[in-house]
């Protein structure tokens, strides 16, 4: 994994409506030339980057993730029948960890809700608490270990196929002057940037500027939610792991339309769950940003605060990998 | 009925007075559970006209003394939609039927449009009203050639934003398709739903019968139509999945009928349902009291009740409390669960009209084609 101190990293909220990358990169001084992007999570709409090189008003080479995992998959059925085994058994897992979530979570916002005095309270709340991180502690473990049995059994590190992308990704980036990582479906978006190792191609001293899901894969983990599905109520779920390139932070996307941000309560359940990290709500017009020592925010750029109120993010020291 | 009650007891009943109390409140008045009626105007008798089941149907207006002021309050839960008449006899002894001059609130249907009221806690779904940030999707006219029926059978095909041919998508039939276009805004919903990732992209095959009465009630050259000429046809001229878990039908009223006939005819073809409000009426002995038109469809429930079989996977089932069918859904739960289908069944304070359809959309198609919400973060 590359070590990022000194290097600059954005992270961004949704770019659909209102664009802010052209700005946070001009912001960057990084003189013309191109920028490489991952846009894999469009998934079929990978190639579709038309408006992103018009609103940077410079060249965009799109680094084709998903069209390289398409074609190294057709040549490789091996490997294909092995990852989507591996898909099966973290779905089949995931249905595991759902079924303790669906429990354990609406007992923790239950005593958060619920009136007492605090002696007897507080310690039941954080008892419901630490069970809950506990569940997704081993559940984040569970996954990891399944990932690195997968990389292991297949030799995903030195696959011929996928060392040839690498190389040839290699150049593209080194001769890029930032490496762009857009929003859009998280999961796919982590498996192709894990499949091809490419943060581990990246010059550690190249800025990165993400937004959406392309934050969230950077996190140590990924971070699922929405309070008001049209299913029943909305329980955050650990994902998995992240790339880990950023640490000590949770990444909230669309916050403010996925979230009931009104409701105290809903904000301390996450941001009690969450107490060692950032939780931060990145919507249009957040910034936020690393510089090698810290992470600041953006004038408009909220953290979820642990009495279930908004905040600004200011400056906080944390660590990026 | 509190702020005509207090109106009324404050002793000024002039003109000048009703004027400015209708000026003053949005009608009808909706104090709690406390709902009232108001008409203003010349009238030998007014009634109030309305369609929930249970209660009578037509129910007097009382006219305030010395005033061309008439009332009706009404008792009525709390998330309550209601659509309604006034029936006025302005003399002639013969009343009219109109919608309420005092409330501009309407909703329409293939026969017109009533005044709509709704109690509180019920709020029209935000869903429902386009939203500016959703890519709309597209509507093509086509033709489709049936055998089951001769000729060709006009349909409309929605496509989603951002369709692919690349991509495969599930299809989705509609019955009644114009008018769930026309009355349920269902293109605004697909837009908004697939906009909000709460559903899948997906194509639905919209279409609309000359003959409903007949060819929905459980006609087997409708169910042919479907099965024979029309999936076919989708899987042919647009990028569909061809597996039956990736397929749909939908139907309110004699379409959910023609839903349940044609999976019935067809297991196995069609994995989810969606049926809303079904016409299933069914006798256990002695007559039905739907008169002719439903004699096909009662003999049809019958036989399913019988042996229902597995006509698909996954139902989602709807009804509303204030409509006749209730009981007969009610009725028809059990027997769905009895299959083996995986079944949700949801009532609603409505009745059988297009917006209580309208409203359990995105329960019913994001619970049969669940959309990436979890997963994706543009």
């Amino acid at each position: 994994m590359r070590d990022l101190h000194g290097a600059t990293t954005v992270l961004l909220g949704p770019q659909r409506n209102a664009p802010t990358v052209g700005a946070a990169l001009a912001r960057l001084g990084l003189g013309g030339g191109p920028v490489a992007a991952v846009t894999a999570g469009w998934e079929e709409r990978e190639a579709e980057d038309l408006e992103l090189g018009e609103h940077l008003e410079r060249p965009v080479v799109n680094l084709g993730l998903h069209e390289r995992a398409e074609e190294v998959f057709q040549h490789d059925p091996g490997l294909y029948e092995a990852l989507r085994e591996h898909r099966e058994r973290l779905r089949e897992l995931e249905r595991l960890y759902r079924l303790r979530l669906r429990y354990l979570a609406p007992a923790a916002e239950e005593l958060l809700r619920r009136e007492g005095p605090e002696d007897l309270m507080g310690p039941e709340r954080q008892a419901a608490f630490a069970q809950l991180r506990d569940l997704d502690e081993h559940h984040l473990g569970r996954v990891w270990a399944l990932e690195e049995e997968l990389r292991e059994g297949q030799r995903l590190a030195t696959r011929a196929d996928l060392e040839g992308h690498r190389r040839d990704l290699a150049s593209q980036v080194a001769e890029a002057r930032a490496l762009l990582i857009a929003g859009g479906h998280v999961g796919v978006l982590y498996n192709h940037l894990r499949l091809f190792d490419l943060l581990d191609l990246v010059p550690p001293t190249l800025p990165i500027l993400a937004w959406s899901a392309g934050a969230m894969v950077l996190a140590e983990k990924i971070v699922l939610f929405h309070d008001a599905p049209p299913q029943g109520r909305g329980w955050a779920e650990v994902f998995g792991p992240g790339l880990g390139l950023c640490r000590g932070v949770v990444l909230l996307p669309h916050a403010s339309h996925r979230l009931e941000l009104d409701d105290p309560v809903r904000v301390q359940m996450l941001a009690q769950r969450f107490p060692d990290s950032l939780c931060v709500a990145l919507d249009e017009e957040s910034e936020l940003v690393w510089d090698g020592h810290a992470w600041t925010g953006s004038a408009v750029t909220r953290r979820l605060g642990p009495r279930g109120t908004l905040e600004p993010v200011g400056t906080v020291p944390g660590s990026v990998r | 009925m509190t702020a005509l009650r207090d109106w009324i007891e404050g002793g000024d009943l002039s003109s000048a007075s009703v004027e400015a109390f209708l000026a003053a409140h949005a009608f009808p008045l909706v104090e709690g559970r406390q709902v009232t009626f108001v008409f203003h105007g010349r009238a030998r008798h007014v009634f109030l006209q309305h369609w929930i089941q249970a209660l009578p149907q037509q129910q007097s207006l009382v006219r305030v003394p010395r005033t061309d002021l008439w009332y009706l309050t009404l008792d009525l839960p709390r998330n309550s939609r209601i659509e309604y008449k006034l029936g006025v006899d302005a003399g002639g002894g013969h009343a009219q039927l109109i919608r309420d001059p005092l409330n501009d609130q309407l909703a329409h249907d293939p026969f017109g449009a009533n005044s709509v009221v709704h109690t509180e806690g019920y709020a029209v779904p935000d869903w429902t009203q386009p939203d500016e940030h959703a890519r709309p999707g597209t509507l093509e006219l086509r033709a489709v050639p049936s055998r089951a029926f001769g000729g060709d059978r006009e349909i409309e095909v929605y496509l989603p934003a951002r369709y692919r041919p690349r991509r495969r998508y599930p299809l989705l039939v509609v019955h009644d398709g114009d008018d769930f276009l026309r009355f349920a805004d269902l293109k605004t919903v697909l837009d908004n739903l697939i906009h909000r990732l709460e559903i899948a992209p997906l194509v639905c095959a919209l279409t609309t019968s000359p003959d409903r009465l007949v060819e929905y009630a459980n006609d087997e050259r409708h169910a042919s139509f479907v099965v024979d000429d029309l999936v076919p046809y989708m899987e042919t001229g647009f990028s569909i999945r061809s597996q039956p878990a990736s397929r749909g039908l939908l139907g309110a009223s004699f379409g959910a009928v023609a839903s349940l006939s044609t999976a019935w005819h067809n297991p196995g073809v069609f994995h989810r349902m969606c049926l809303l409000s079904g016409s299933f009426l069914f006798t256990d002995i002695g007559e039905h009291e739907g008169g002719p038109t439903f004699d096909p469809v009662v003999e049809f429930v019958n036989a399913f009740r019988k042996a229902p079989g597995l006509p698909a996977r996954q139902l989602f089932q709807s009804c509303g409390v204030y409509e006749p069918m209730i009981t007969a859904n009610r009725s028809m739960l059990p027997v769905f669960q009895s299959t083996g289908m995986r079944v949700r069944f949801v009532e609603a304070r409505d009745g059988h009209n297009w917006q209580n359809w309208r409203d359990r959309l995105r329960e019913g198609l994001s619970w049969l084609f669940p959309g990436p919400l979890w997963m994706v973060y543009e």
